[in-house]
């Protein structure tokens, strides 16, 4: 059992868990990612590591809760158990030796892009952020995001905070102004990552994407979590979650990722009635 | 003389039940248990089991017991059976089979001890392996548990196991019998391994591996689940942490696909995608939140057991379900009682064809499967019949469900993690005769050395090197 040692309500519908796992924590790296099941009963869940402290212990992930497994997650509170808490697991993102790069994230994806931000500008590289979110009332993180860079920017899509628009545009007038980028990080929607990865691979900027297909156990046993990435097939769980965004193949993750949709739907509908709904989580 | 000979002969004979047959084992009609997920074969009633046991002629050079690869004293536990001591044919048994309830069920004794069977000569060899589930089930429903050894305590040293599966709770089971501290590390959620996540409810109900599991903390090992060596902590972590020698059971998790175009999309998946969801994670019952797939016509690929378990659950699920196999029905590598088992259930076999592309519809699902049919080829110098295709032969099945069991590799995450320790081409960690690997304090058993082989082999592995770890801790 695993004790939730701090919870905190992000946005309507984003939470930031910090867990007690002191030996998931102390080999974790930035880009990996935990299985978490909430109670015996649950499904287990990929969840991408936000923070972690190894003197402490303690190990955060930042989830939305916009599906079954992870809205029961969300009623969790501080002091109470989860009941698997297992990783870290995944390729660590191969951060070496980038000088200069611009770290984006949409939406949840900006907590999954922050250690990466973190290790960059710890190890001497100049960091850019460009955040994206709906609008205003959705925007998290932002003070973790401006120290973890140089510069940062947000953008909201309907203009109600920060720049109006998408991260594409916000890269695209960056990269205009010369900043010359050796490496672009993407992680959030797939249309997001798929965009960015567009616009990058116009201007010839090495671009990794991390990838959030379905998967059961995350240690390459099931290949519930394959992709294509360059005409061969990946395991995102161990080849990943982190790929060359340009040889990424994101219709085929698109697809695959719908495949329990209309179960997911079905359970989604019995949670809201257990819970009375998503918005009063 | 000779006639003396024979006459004790006739003697002896006269003391043993003739039945040229196995006594019948009860189990669920196939139109009843091809909807649910209970145990398909009953078990032995006690006095069916006595019945069996008389079959045993108890022949001095007890061939069975070389067939068995953790040397159960096959005769010695029968006789004990014979004569209404159950507890002590129990016992016996657990001498040398940690696991007896589940080799009852699953190990394929037609290729082990029962090939050896002298009755089998003429008619059907006994029915060792239902006798050891008979066994292991009375001592499970009488609470006879295992006794943790009265041996001095052997050593202060602590041995880490990794993977709770058949090899590691078998070599976890021997050393803590000797005294030893054994942690094992699971990187699931539920210790049993294959047993847990691979081999369904229908074949081994998970409260016996539950049970097995059990008996083996009352021994006092001590199991970690969630744990993933190579990732969580590294075997030089838990060398820093006290443990000085190592046992790896890590098995053959990595899926085989086949290739072939179409694989990717929505509604293929790997048997042990599938088999986990529905064993693991129990997906198919109401209160539990793993989404498992609700096809109405499934094709599973491949012939061996891992095809016939992922078949049957599929059916179990309410699917149409058909097996392709490019080789023929007496080719296929699965144990013989499971297909027999799938083909009662009401599972189609398409034999002799085989998938070449996979088609899907405007959504990305899978809609058809496109086959080629094969023909056997001539015997080779071995005997062996290889198989060929039948060109312009092409035909479409439609199904919106493909499940590919085409067997599984040993998974790469923990030797990656090892620096120096030997692979094969294949995989599989290579070791000496008593299973120790290129690193000194580290042993390897199971498929992680051999690939996918049976339960039973595991155990064998995980035995021999718990012995040769308590001659290294000495």
């Amino acid at each position: 059992m695993f004790k939730i040692t701090e919870k905190k309500q992000l946005n309507s519908t984003t939470f930031s868990m910090t867990v007690y796992a002191p030996l998931t924590a102390q080999n974790i790296l930035p880009g990996q990612f935990v299985m978490v099941m909430c109670d015996e009963d649950s499904e287990r869940i990929p969840l991408t590591i936000s923070s972690f402290d190894k003197e402490k212990g303690e190990v955060t992930v930042v989830f939305q809760a916009v599906g079954a497994s992870t809205l029961k997650l969300s009623k969790k509170n501080e002091g109470d158990y989860l009941a698997h808490f297992a990783g870290p697991l995944g390729t660590p993102t191969h951060l070496d030796g980038i000088k200069n790069a611009c770290v984006i994230g949409g939406g949840v994806g900006c907590a999954i892009a922050l250690p990466e931000a973190k290790w960059l500008k710890e190890h001497g590289a100049n960091v850019d952020i460009i955040a994206g979110f709906r609008n205003k009332e959705l925007i998290i993180l932002k003070d973790d995001m401006e120290s973890c860079s140089h510069n940062c920017t947000i953008c909201t899509d309907d203009g109600s905070f920060g720049k109006k628009g998408f991260v594409t545009d916000a890269l695209k007038e960056n990269i205009l102004k010369g900043t010359g980028y050796d490496c672009v990080i993407a992680i959030g929607p797939i249309p997001m990552m798929k965009a960015v990865s567009r616009l990058t691979k116009e201007y010839g900027i090495k671009t990794i994407v991390s990838l959030n297909p379905i998967m059961i156990d995350g240690t390459g046993m099931c290949g519930g979590c394959r992709v294509t990435v360059g005409g061969q097939v990946k395991f995102a769980c161990v080849d990943g979650p982190d790929f060359d965004a340009h040889q990424v193949d994101f219709d085929e993750l698109t697809i695959r990722n719908r495949m329990y949709h209309n179960q997911e739907k079905h359970d989604m509908e019995h949670m809201c009635r257990l819970f009375g709904g998503a918005e009063n989580v | 003389m000779i006639w003396n000979i024979c006459a004790d002969f006739l003697e002896v004979l006269k003391m043993y039940n003739k039945q040229r047959y196995k006594t019948k084992m009860p189990c669920q009609d196939p139109d009843v248990r091809n909807k649910n997920f209970e145990e398909v074969n009953l078990g032995y009633t006690y006095e069916e089991a006595l019945n069996e046991a008389s079959r045993c002629i108890n022949c001095k050079n007890s061939p069975c017991v070389s067939g068995c690869p953790v040397n159960v004293q096959i005769p010695a536990f029968i006789d004990l059976l014979k004569n209404g001591d159950v507890e002590g044919a129990y016992n016996k048994i657990k001498e040398k089979n940690f696991l007896p309830a589940v080799c009852g069920r699953v190990c394929p004794q037609e290729n082990q001890c029962e090939k050896h069977c002298v009755r089998a000569i003429k008619g059907e060899s006994v029915a060792i392996g239902r006798l050891e589930r008979f066994c292991a089930d009375w001592a499970r429903e009488n609470d006879i548990k295992s006794e943790k050894s009265t041996e001095a305590k052997a050593t202060d040293k602590k041995v880490a196991v990794i993977g709770a599966g058949p090899a590691g709770l078998t070599c976890a089971g021997v050393l803590a019998q000797r005294g030893v501290h054994v942690e094992i590390f699971e990187s699931l959620n539920k210790a049993g391994g294959v047993l847990s996540y691979g081999i369904p409810e229908f074949r081994l109900p998970k409260n016996i591996v539950r049970y097995e599991v059990d008996n083996l903390k009352q021994l006092g090992v001590v199991i970690h689940t969630d744990v993933i060596v190579g990732k969580t902590v590294t075997i030089k972590q838990l060398e820093d942490m006290g443990f000085c020698a190592f046992f790896i059971g890590s098995g053959a998790g990595l899926p085989s696909f086949m290739g072939i175009e179409g694989e990717e999309l929505a509604g293929v998946f790997s048997a042990n995608e599938f088999l986990t969801r529905a064993n693991l994670m129990e997906g198919y019952k109401a209160d539990k939140d793993t989404p498992i797939a609700k096809l109405s016509k499934v094709i599973v690929v491949g012939g061996g057991n891992v095809a016939m378990d992922a078949a049957r659950v599929a059916k179990r699920l309410g699917s149409d379900v058909s097996i392709v196999y490019r080789r023929g029905v007496e080719q296929m590598p699965a144990r013989k009682e499971e297909i027999h088992h799938a083909m009662e259930e009401g599972i189609n076999f398409l034999t002799l064809n085989n998938p070449v592309k996979i088609t899907g519809d405007e959504n990305g699902f899978v809609k058809e499967v496109e086959c080629v049919k094969m023909e056997l080829t001539r015997p080779d110098a071995s005997g062996r019949r290889g198989v060929k295709v039948v060109e312009g032969s092409n035909f479409t099945i439609p199904a919106d469900g493909v499940i590919m069991a085409l067997g599984t590799s040993p998974n790469p995450l923990l030797k990656n993690s090892i620096p120096g320790i030997e692979v094969s081409r294949k995989g599989g960690f290579v070791t000496d005769e008593n299973m120790r690997t290129s690193i000194n304090n580290i042993w390897a058993g199971g498929d992680a050395v051999t690939g996918a082989a049976t339960v039973i082999e595991a155990m064998g592995a995980g035995q021999k090197a718990a012995t040769s770890i308590l001659e290294y801790l000495k």
